[in-house]
């Protein structure tokens, strides 16, 4: 914290915020200037868990990156996962059986419930309800959980997709296990809304602050319930339709303030049209295989040439690009994270609102540091 | 009274009393036990470790059983420092900080393959392979990441040594000797590597000595 003498604002106060803060959302640091309670000025400084995670894709082989995925955005393991495999599926042309996307779809879905639903739980907490929302969003999140380690083995870092497929099938029992979740989630909806949504406090605290105007956001690059809080009318499910996602019946819920509190209703009514996707896509899983019989893990050496690879995460945009040059590795490896971007309009949203709002702000934005520093 | 009556209890008598309703203890057991069961872990995220520390404090794992649901914001107020994630070359400084300001008596878990060795992520150039190169580590709690069962299992490992702790003479914790500091140094970004690489107090690196040379 120092003293810094500004021309216009008179005596300012800088502060550094970070990178160990309660509401930082891991190691992340702002930089704010305030004046008073109000910031004149922030600079977001990254790179506090700068992991390498490009550098050491271009050293392993093509499969050997998949875990890696998975610790990229640490709460969407099974989403990352897609995006990685569709683009090295761009590459080889290796083309994943109807049941192995029916799976993907369904694992992608329930990841967007299992990211949404913690980010509701850690706003309300930002806002500094402590501890009760993000106790129901846990409860509910550790209900996916299962499902997933019964699928993959493993509660969070799943490895589960494959280049032309996925890595085990699901059983009827699973199916049925994943429905009965699915089924009982509106309930957990009405209530977190019952207890967040017409809250005085959380409107108060959320409508009108952080605007983002939507020229702002897509001269930005935003992506992801960001962008369609502002109004802006853009799905890569529905543009740029991979997977299944044509055949499935789904709106895409659009807000037209921009605020922080239109953030938070996008995910809320976000989650109400996955669940309408998980109905269909459970109720209509074909038998099959599940593996492009041309598909191999190890020693695989795609063509040489690009892709590029990009679903709709949970947070926006995910895309991995790729170059392959004919080796048993890539020979450039990067990623394209929804979080970091996102967050490049982080000072713009924060002007003029309070440290408090800041926090808030930062919140709704959605960030995993995993992904923001990789 | 002099030396000659002063008897030794037994175990057995010791638990015969308790069933009577008479607590007979020392005080060093004493102290350890109401240390021992409220360890108050430091809110502290660093990576994907920290979001299943989370989860243990929350619903189902629920670590208030152990007496440490109280994740403290300010390291003045915490006596556990649960090392959640990957340690990068960038943020090694400010874990050893807060550290420094926690006072005595204080622990250290490292949690996951990350905290100990630098995991997955260990041949990158800017992760650190292992926060014990700088401050001295309790327990180890490997996984990547650990379940949160694992964390509390960690926990009650920690809580048998609080136990054991005697609170004299040579094995007796930090905070209780004048020989041992309880503020390390801190490191700083030199032009190639952390200054120093290591803390030579804390961590001794094996010498290998290869047979052929
Ligand atoms: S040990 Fe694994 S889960 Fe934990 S921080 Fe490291 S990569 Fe993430």
């Amino acid at each position: 914290m120092r003293a810094v003498h500004d021309e216009f604002h008179g005596d300012l106060m800088e502060v550094s915020m970070g990178p160990h803060h309660p509401s930082t959302h891991g190691v992340f640091r702002m930089n704010v200037v305030l004046d008073g309670e109000r910031i004149v000025k922030l600079k977001p400084v990254f790179g506090y868990l700068h992991r390498n995670h490009e550098k050491l894709g271009e050293g392993m082989t093509w499969l050997a990156s998949m875990p890696f995925t998975d610790r990229l955005d640490y709460l969407c393991a099974m989403t990352n996962n897609w995006a990685y495999a569709l683009a090295v599926e761009r590459l080889t042309g290796l083309q994943p059986p109807e049941r192995a996307e029916y799976i993907r779809v369904v694992l992608a879905e329930l990841t967007r419930l299992l990211n949404h639903t913690c980010l509701a739980g850690f706003l309300l907490q930002d806002t500094g309800a402590m501890g009760t929302p993000l106790m129901y969003a846990f409860r509910e999140r550790e209900k996916i959980l299962d499902l997933f380690e019964a699928l993959s083995g493993s509660r969070m870092m799943c490895n589960y997709q494959r280049f032309g497929g996925c890595r085990v099938d699901v059983s009827p029992a699973w199916l049925a296990a994943a429905r009965k979740v699915v089924d009982a989630y509106p309930r957990f909806l009405d209530e977190f809304e019952a207890l967040v949504t017409g809250n005085e406090i959380v409107m108060a605290r959320t409508q009108g602050v952080g605007r983002v105007a939507p020229e702002l956001a897509v001269a930005a690059g935003v992506t992801g319930p960001m962008l369609r809080a502002c109004g802006v009318d853009y799905d890569i499910r529905k543009v740029d339709g991979y997977g299944l996602y044509p055949r499935f019946h789904f709106r895409v819920p659009l807000g037209d303030h921009g605020d922080t509190y239109d953030r938070y209703m996008i995910r809320v009514l976000e989650m109400r049209e996955s669940i309408g996707i998980l109905k269909q896509a459970i109720d209509g899983i074909p038998d099959g295989p599940i593996l492009d019989p041309k598909a191999k893990g190890r020693g695989l050496r795609p063509p040489a040439g690009e892709a590029y690879g990009r679903i709709e995460g949970p947070k926006g945009e995910i895309g991995f690009f790729l170059v392959s040059d004919g080796t048993p590795n890539p020979s450039r490896y990067r990623v394209r994270a929804p979080s970091f971007v996102n967050l490049t309009i982080l000072e713009d949203m924060c002007l003029g609102h309070t440290v408090a709002d800041a926090v808030v702000i930062l919140g709704s934005i959605d960030i995993v540091l995993g992904e923001v520093d990789r | 009274m002099s030396d000659a009556t002063t008897t030794t209890i037994t175990e057995e008598q010791r638990a015969e009393l308790r069933r009577h309703g008479i607590l007979l203890t020392s005080l060093q057991e004493l102290y350890n036990w109401g240390r021992s069961n409220s360890v108050w872990p430091l809110q502290f995220g660093l990576a994907c470790c920290a979001i299943e520390m989370i989860a243990a404090s929350m619903a189902r794992f629920d670590i208030a059983r152990f007496g440490s649901e109280v994740f403290r914001p300010s390291p003045r107020q915490a006596d556990l420092l649960i090392v959640s994630g990957t340690v990068t070359k960038k943020m090694a400084p400010q874990v050893v900080r807060l550290w420094n300001q926690m006072p005595e008596p204080k622990y250290c878990i490292a949690m996951g393959a990350c905290a100990i060795s630098g995991g997955p992520f260990k041949q990158g150039y800017n992760v650190l392979k292992g926060i014990d190169r700088y401050i001295p580590v309790d327990v180890y709690v490997p996984g990547c990441p650990p379940r949160p069962e694992a964390l509390l299992h960690g926990l009650m490992k920690l809580q048998e040594k609080i136990r054991a702790q005697p609170l004299a003479g040579p094995d007796a914790p930090r905070h209780l000797r004048a020989d041992d500091p309880c503020v390390y140094p801190v490191p700083e970004c030199g032009a190639t590597d952390l200054e120093p690489p290591f803390n030579p107090e804390v961590w001794k690196p094996p010498t290998l000595v290869r047979d052929d040379a």
